[in-house]
């Protein structure tokens, strides 16, 4: 479904140098799969993202989406991001409408789905307030809501659990899954956790810095539902054993 | 006063003060309209055109490359100097008045203005380009909302220039108001009086000051609570 064909991305430095971020980098994601990108600072997973997203152009290669090559920002994605970014003066309600009010498709039906997905993410009864009444877990929760709302078939995820606390990420880890399951989608999501990466994906994509490539794919074998419990899984330790000596080498292995 | 032995010439008691103002009540009032209205034209005339001048400064580098020398150069000048300038220039009227107050009042709007317009982060200018919005949807629905705490922040501090710019357009040339007033009444060593205008002066700045305050509290409560 989305194809990334021999995509370099090179940004221009302050100084006038070239700053590759992506180098040669070929992956192929399946409809409805979830795939993880991994990788230390640097190695242009966020990059890959906004590719995908086509807020950023390749250098060379394309992106494609069901074929067709992505020239700019789709309608049939949605995009969250590791800060909730709600708009302060708007209730929770509407900022979880913001992208169809902005794409000119609020209609009734986009309202009956927003407190839909608002229900789906257990913040039914806070559609009225404001961002800043609630917590940092919620606003990301709406932040959720707001990147489904329009119905788009790839979600995308950049390290949308990084900002939060432990206990907060785990709850909304097994949320989104339940997400997933209830409106299935493809979705990339860029994290820094490998246990993390291992519990959601199917696949995960472990990425090298400096210029960052594929360092390798990791299919992860773990049958569905998810639970932390499967951390305890041979398969899960295998897959995150591996993962972790591709970002660290043999040190990690080692030890 | 007694205390220091100031005489009564230089500054008069409170009292006297007082006395003074309510015996003058009605030209008081008067003087205080004709600067309240030089006020409200040279404050509306900044938010005018500073909203428009920001938006423009912040749509690209070139911009505000070319247009940031000529507002510096507005603030570099010294508007009593310019004053009598003006009035040559346009008349012995209103209208010298009202563009000295917008020039003592403007500038810090638009700098206000300009730093809201470009401290939306920038995932959220990423969102709007994600879901395919133009740059005046982006400027309407995003950056101009964003900008509302920084803008207020700006129109307090031009509301109260506004009653400095009047009042030095005053001095230089009028037939009316409390800056004319404490000019005329000075020269005939009427101390009380100037003095009761130059309290009025200070009142008028504070109400102006609230209002701003209030309007923003009713109509962008989440904007008041932030500062």
């Amino acid at each position: 479904m989305i194809g990334i064909e021999s995509v370099s991305k090179a940004f221009g430095a302050r100084d006038g140098s070239q700053v590759v971020a992506l180098q040669d980098v070929s992956l192929a994601f399946d409809r409805n799969e979830f795939v993880c990108l991994v990788g230390p600072s640097g190695c242009g997973k966020s990059t890959l993202l906004r590719l995908v997203a086509g807020l950023v152009e390749p250098s060379a290669g394309r992106v494609t989406i069901e074929g067709a090559a992505v020239d700019g920002p789709r309608a049939d994605t949605g995009i969250v991001f590791q800060s909730p970014t709600l708009l302060p003066w708007a209730s929770i309600l509407d900022n979880v409408l913001f992208p169809a009010r902005m794409m000119n498709v609020c209609t009734p039906d986009a309202v009956r789905r927003a407190h839909a997905l608002l229900d789906l993410v257990g913040l039914a009864e806070f559609a009225g307030r404001h961002p800043r009444e609630l917590s940092g877990g919620m606003q990301q929760r709406a932040g959720i809501a707001r990147a489904l709302v329009h119905q788009p078939d790839i979600l995308l995820m950049d390290e949308p659990f990084g900002a939060l606390d432990a206990l907060t990420r785990e709850e909304l880890t097994l949320e989104l899954l339940r997400i997933w399951s209830d409106q299935p989608k493809t979705i990339l999501f860029v994290t820094h956790s490998i246990p993390e990466a291992v519990l959601l994906a199917d696949r995960v994509v472990v990425l090298s810095p400096r210029p960052g490539r594929v360092a390798d794919v990791v299919k992860v074998g773990l049958p569905r539902p998810r639970s932390f419990a499967m951390e305890a899984h041979d398969e899960f330790q295998r897959c995150a054993g591996r993962i972790r000596s591709l970002i660290f080498g043999d040190r990690a292995t080692a030890a | 006063m007694w205390f220091f032995a100031i005489p009564g010439y230089l500054f008069p008691a409170p009292s006297v003060i007082w006395a003074e103002m309510v015996e003058n009540a009605g030209m008081i009032w008067g003087h205080t309209l004709a600067t309240t209205r030089t006020v409200a034209l040279g404050f509306i005339a900044s938010i005018v055109i500073s909203l428009p001048l920001a938006v423009a400064i912040t749509s690209s580098p070139l911009m505000a490359n070319t247009i940031y020398p000529f507002l510096v150069l507005t603030q570099s000048i010294p508007k009593v100097a310019l004053a009598p300038i003006l009035v040559v220039v346009m008349g012995a009227n209103e209208l010298p008045r009202v563009v000295i107050t917008f020039l003592v009042a403007f500038f810090p709007l638009v700098l206000a203005t300009a730093a809201g317009l470009q401290s939306v982060p920038a995932e959220l200018i990423e969102l709007g380009r994600a879901c395919r919005a133009s740059r005046w949807k982006e400027l309407i629905r995003i950056r101009l909302p964003y900008a509302v705490p920084f803008v207020f922040s700006g129109l307090k501090a031009a509301v109260t220039l506004s009653v400095v710019g009047a009042v030095v357009a005053e001095f230089v040339n009028a037939d009316r108001g409390l800056g004319y007033l404490i000019v005329t009444s000075t020269a005939f060593f009427e101390v009380a009086l100037a003095w009761a205008a130059l309290i009025v002066l200070s009142v008028l700045g504070i109400v102006l000051f609230q209002i701003v305050a209030v309007v923003e509290h009713v109509l962008f409560p989440w904007s008041a609570g932030k500062t």
